[in-house]
């Protein structure tokens, strides 16, 4: 009985915590199998990878802490990479790159706003509006780019793989601003206006909670994310692709979900998606590095994610019966 | 004063036929030529048959509540397609057969997602998105990427084929009404279906009045993999081939369907008829779109856009200030 309480106790308070022993263990299998993984060329390979993901995620958790959800964010990546594959090009220069990268900050901001309109203002329904407004988003990338094509200054795409300042790949210390900033946010009104509206709309509305605004937040701050994601993922790619964000949609929901923050929102942290897209990201390297047969791929990755997801509901559900 | 209230399954069925009648003046319409216009409603109404067959099961769940919905659904369908397709080889006798395999491997998958949903308390969007991919992976290992199989030729007689040479109906038509009553009666007229609403409106006054929550919600699950088995059923007889992403296409339109069609996404609430209803704008637009020979870009942009448009007027959910 004690145990069993303590148990939720930890789940609901500390959300990273299940993410946590799960990242170990998949850290441990994936160094077995790729016994270099903690040489600093291959860190810095793996998390300039798994980084685009990480941003995406982050925005997805401000939306599902306030109970949305935000499936348009792919939509939102493709734009931005096909923003800056078309308008800075291969022989672009820096200052240019600079410039284009503040206006896909705040087109990320607009295309939330966009959602953030729609369904805190109008009230519509977040998954099926965000579809919609994904799939316009997704059509205007590819309004944008028909082919894949385009590119952006090799110098810049060179600055993101390559620097490695104090000894540690460049995303260790996007993470940690990202985290410093989510410490701050979280101890803020703001922080606990997010938490309210995702626990229970009614009564943080009778609460004076400005709910429309918070939600509205959300979305606006999912879109700058998405942007700051799409950023990454062109500076790793270094070309355009239309269709280059479609799949990171549902990546990124599984990521938040892995890492703790529940579906009905208001539980869940920043630091638990963060940890789920590096395991996502893991898992893959062991795929790849396991030398697994081919056509198994596909199901083992899939198999290994849905046991990660049970395994919190397995335990649960044998402390009960004790 | 009363408020003036639309009915979702008639205003998009309206919205349908207003569509439709715009849709003969447009350049290459059918002008002012009835059986041309006549042939070519028949044949959007054949079309949407599969989609709305599909989304049978999603309203099911997403009736259900507790954020119910089924992203396995496209991936079932490839599944049972396949099934159908390799029992089947071009045998009328393994017709019937196939038919009871695709609805049972169909339910199997569903009652799989439903006990991870209740028991594992997996939310119910990642447990079937990882479902999605097990059942991916499992096609992906059993085929290896070849199929062999055919269709049976009493199958495209009675799905493809008029229904007889004088009534230039499409079995499928047929077919899908009398689906159309044993949904409504399922839904309307037995205990399940009024369970279904109830746990779906609150689950807490359903458990209280003597509903078994847990139950009703795996039965929702596992009968909408049926349904969707019986949809992937159906679409191979249409097509005639079959390949690994047969279904997908149909999972996020279905949902959409489900939407326009006036079913709430947060549950206890919507029919049948307005998903078959909200099927037949989806497909009605879509081949519009087509006929209208616009880029792939711009077609993506006018769906989400028209998608947005049909949700706002009223897939609006109330407001907090009341």
């Amino acid at each position: 009985m004690i145990k069993r309480i303590s148990w939720n106790l930890l789940i609901t308070r500390y959300p990273a915590f299940f993410s946590t022993i799960l990242l170990i263990v998949v850290l441990i299998v994936n160094a077995i199998v790729q016994p270099n993984i903690f040489k600093l060329d291959t860190l810095n390979g793996n998390m300039r990878i798994f980084l685009p993901l990480i941003l995406l995620a982050v925005g997805q958790t401000f939306v599902m802490i306030c109970g949305g959800i935000d499936i348009s964010v792919g939509g939102i990546v493709s734009i931005i990479n096909t923003i800056l594959a078309t308008q800075v090009g291969l022989n672009g220069s820096i200052e240019q790159m600079w410039k284009f990268v503040l206006i896909s900050l705040l087109a990320g901001m607009l295309a939330g706003a966009i959602n953030g309109f729609f369904i805190a203002i109008l009230r519509l329904q977040p998954i099926i509006t965000t579809y919609a407004t994904g799939f316009i988003y997704a059509g205007f990338a590819l309004f944008l780019l028909p082919n894949p094509g385009g590119g952006i200054p090799r110098v810049a795409a060179d600055i993101y793989r390559t620097t490695t300042p104090l000894g540690l790949p460049l995303a260790f210390f996007v993470i940690i601003v990202v985290l410093l900033i989510w410490w701050y946010l979280r101890s803020t009104r703001y922080g606990r206006f997010l938490y309210a509206v995702g626990g229970n709309k009614e009564s943080a509305y009778q609460s004076a909670v400005p709910v429309t605004w918070v939600i509205l937040s959300t979305y606006v701050i999912s879109g700058l994310m998405a942007a700051f994601a799409g950023i990454a993922i062109t500076l790793l790619s270094g070309s355009g692709n239309a269709e280059i964000g479609n799949t990171m949609t549902l990546s990124s929901i599984t990521a938040v979900v892995i890492g703790g923050t529940a579906f009905s929102g208001g539980i869940g942290g920043v630091a638990g998606p963060i940890l789920g897209s590096i395991t996502l990201g893991l898992i893959q390297n062991v795929i790849s590095f396991a030398q697994i047969n081919t056509w198994w791929e596909t199901l083992v990755k899939a198999l290994i994610i849905v046991v990660a997801l049970a395994a919190p509901g397995v335990i649960n559900l044998f402390g009960r019966r004790k | 004063m009363k408020k003036f209230v639309i009915s979702p399954p008639i205003a998009a069925l309206t919205l349908a036929i207003v569509l439709f009648l715009l849709s003969g003046f447009l350049p290459n319409g059918y002008g002012s030529d009835v059986d041309v216009a006549i042939a070519q409603a028949t044949n959007i109404v054949r079309l949407a048959v599969f989609l709305g067959v599909i989304a049978a099961g999603q309203t099911l769940v997403i009736i259900s509540g507790f954020e119910g919905i089924d992203l396995s659904a496209g991936s079932v369908v490839t599944l049972t397609a396949i099934l159908t397709y390799t029992i089947v080889s071009g045998e009328n006798s393994m017709v019937i057969p196939a038919l009871l395999v695709a609805l049972v491997v169909g339910g199997l998958v569903g009652f799989l997602n439903g006990l991870g949903v209740t028991f594992l308390k997996i939310s119910p969007f990642v447990m079937t998105l990882g479902m999605s991919g097990v059942v991916t992976g499992t096609i992906i290992v059993i085929n290896h990427g070849n199929i062999s199989g055919k269709i049976a030729p009493i199958m495209t007689r009675t799905i493809a084929r008029p229904i007889s040479p004088d009534i230039p109906i499409p079995g499928a038509i047929v077919i899908w009404l009398i689906f159309g009553v044993f949904m409504w009666l399922l839904l309307e007229r037995t205990t399940f279906g009024k369970n279904l609403f109830a746990i779906g409106v609150n689950r807490v006054t359903a458990k209280l009045s003597g509903v078994n929550v847990t139950w009703t919600n795996i039965g929702a699950y596992a009968l909408a993999g049926s349904l969707t088995g019986f949809g992937g059923f159906l679409l191979v007889g249409n097509t005639g081939v079959v390949f690994i992403a047969l279904g997908q296409p149909y999972l996020f339109p279905a949902i959409a369907a489900v939407a326009v069609g006036g079913t709430l996404l947060s549950g206890g609430k919507g029919s049948y008829w307005g998903t078959m209803a909200g099927a037949i704008v989806l497909t009605l637009i879509t081949s519009l779109l087509t006929t209208m020979q616009m880029g792939e870009a711009v077609r993506r942009m006018v769906l989400g856009a028209t998608l947005l448009a049909l949700i706002s007027i009223y897939g609006r959910q109330r407001s907090l200030r009341q």
